[in-house]
């Protein structure tokens, strides 16, 4: 039998609530399939099962706090005598469901809804908040769906953050376009974050560097690979950049991997799981991460970042995104209105990582070849990292590497 | 169910391509020559996005080289209206 557990979803996390089941006892799964949404501080996060089997028994149910580690579900495994030992079906909901209870934490449990009626209001597009329940204590069942459904017009979902941010007292998203500073982060992302980094600087002793580096021949390179292809295939300077970052750590493992701080020792990492910054439109910081980043290409870097910004701005990051990294890139190389964009940035690195990488406003400045000044695109990166692990040499050997990748961009693949 | 090739304006094709990455997004408001970018807070990945689902809903096909030409309402209503012909 195997045990599907809460898993770690960030640095942060010690807790997560299970939002939603996506599947029932006697569905039949399968390695990376998804079967819960778990809400975090920072975000809802769709968790992966990774085992063959059949749902025997969701243990936690939806609307229950606990820690990383507890026991969600249990699923046995093909070649176990599974299918004949599942229990029948939970009697329909009228006969069953309590009234809404009290838990120890003083909330009420929301009423009871099977993952069946969440598929189907998903299906017909319903806000299932929305749709009275005509079974005992609120309960929502099938033909409360179905009559909702056909009532009324097609309605935009509202994402369970959306609720939350609401019930916050969050403004929701209005029609009009909005600044980056009118939209506040959720009170729980903000305290997630700010415990990491307190913990990041209370407890990691940081160094800094910082390196000017001419992208003239990247950024042409660049160009002439984009120019033949559409939109939907182009490669930005961001993932060129995250790329020729994973290339440089592989040759300099002291950057890479995790601190063990009770037994004081560098624990390294043989793959580059190269976590990377990303703002959320409605406020707060999130870090998913490419994995594996070191083994792929230019286009397999731009088809990664794609994947996880899309997902991380639709509120639908998955478990997997959420593995833990061995590295960490910020990078806020993006211009806003009215400004050239910040030059250099400083990271504050995640623990238990080692190192962290800044990436600053690609600017155009002036610049020093053979003796003649010239105008050349310049991106300053820095790197934070812990004195535990490496000295400034090492790191200053890092960025020397990051510095001939770059300025050799043949060096980075096709 | 409405036939999904039926011919849409530009500014319908791209209020869904916008809609994808800023829910909020109201191009009603918007001066057609403002850059979208500033108008809607996009970062360059938004508006790859955009133009990729731009290229997707109107099946017109848009080379990276053409990507300047569609930053304003008014240049991704000209794309879009005429687009170049191919050689």
């Amino acid at each position: 039998m195997a045990e599907f557990r809460m898993p770690s979803l960030g640095a942060d996390m010690d807790e997560g609530t299970v939002l939603e089941w996506r599947v029932a006892p006697g569905d039949t799964v399968h390695r990376g399939q998804i079967v819960a949404l778990v809400e975090t501080e920072k975000a809802d996060i769709e968790v992966e099962v990774f085992t063959d089997g059949v749902v025997q028994e969701l243990v936690v149910p939806v609307g229950q706090k606990v820690p990383v580690g507890t026991v969600l579900a249990l699923i046995a495994e093909p070649g176990a005598e599974a299918a004949a030992a599942v229990a029948a079906p939970p009697p329909p909901a009228p006969a069953q469901a309590p009234s809404p209870a009290v838990t120890p934490a003083g909330r009420a449990h929301p009423p009871v809804r099977s993952p069946l009626v969440r598929h189907l209001a998903e299906e017909r597009h319903l806000d299932l908040e929305a749709v009275s329940g005509s079974g005992p204590g609120g309960t929502v069942t099938r033909d409360d769906v179905e009559r909702a459904a056909a009532r009324s017009p097609r309605r935009p979902k509202i994402s369970p953050r959306a609720r939350r941010l609401a019930a916050e007292g969050q403004p929701a998203p209005t029609a009009t376009p909005q600044r980056a500073e009118s939209r506040a982060p959720g009170v729980a992302m903000r305290q997630a974050v700010g415990r990491v980094m307190a913990k990041a600087k209370r407890e990691i002793p940081h160094y800094y560097l910082s390196m000017p580096i001419d992208l003239r021949a990247a950024l042409d390179w660049l160009d002439a690979r984009n120019a033949n292809r559409s939109v939907a295939d182009r490669v930005l300077p961001t993932a060129l950049l995250l790329h020729a970052v994973a290339q440089a750590v592989r040759q300099h493992p002291a950057m890479n991997g995790t601190f063990d701080a009770a037994t004081e020792r560098h624990v390294p990492s043989e793959r580059v799981d190269l976590a990377v910054a990303i703002a959320l439109r409605d406020g707060g910081l999130i870090a998913p991460v490419i994995p594996d980043a070191g083994s792929l290409d230019l286009d397999g870097v731009m088809e990664a970042l794609k994947g996880l910004v899309g997902r991380a701005r639709r509120s639908g990051l998955r478990g997997s995104d959420l593995s833990p990294g061995s590295l960490t890139v910020t990078s806020l190389g993006d211009a806003s209105p009215g400004s050239a964009g910040v030059a250099q940035l400083f990271p504050v690195i995640t623990p238990p990582q080692v190192a962290a990488v800044g990436i600053g406003a690609i600017r155009e400045q002036p610049w020093a070849v053979d003796g003649l000044l010239g105008v050349h695109p310049v991106v300053w990166i820095s790197l934070s990292a812990d004195h535990r692990v490496s000295d400034g040499r090492d790191g200053a050997r890092f960025l020397a590497t990051l510095d001939d990748l770059l300025t050799h961009p043949d060096q980075l693949g096709a | 169910m409405t036939d999904p090739t039926a011919a849409r304006t530009p500014d319908e094709l791209l209020a869904d391509a916008l809609g994808r990455i800023a829910p909020e997004a109201d191009l009603s408001n918007v001066d057609p020559d403002e850059p979208l970018a500033e108008a809607f807070d996009l970062d360059s990945m938004d508006m790859m996005a955009v133009l990729e689902t731009l290229q997707e809903l109107s099946g017109v096909r848009i080379p990276d080289r053409d990507a300047p030409k569609l930053s304003t309402l008014a240049g991704v209503r000209a794309y879009l209206t005429h687009p170049p012909s191919r050689g």
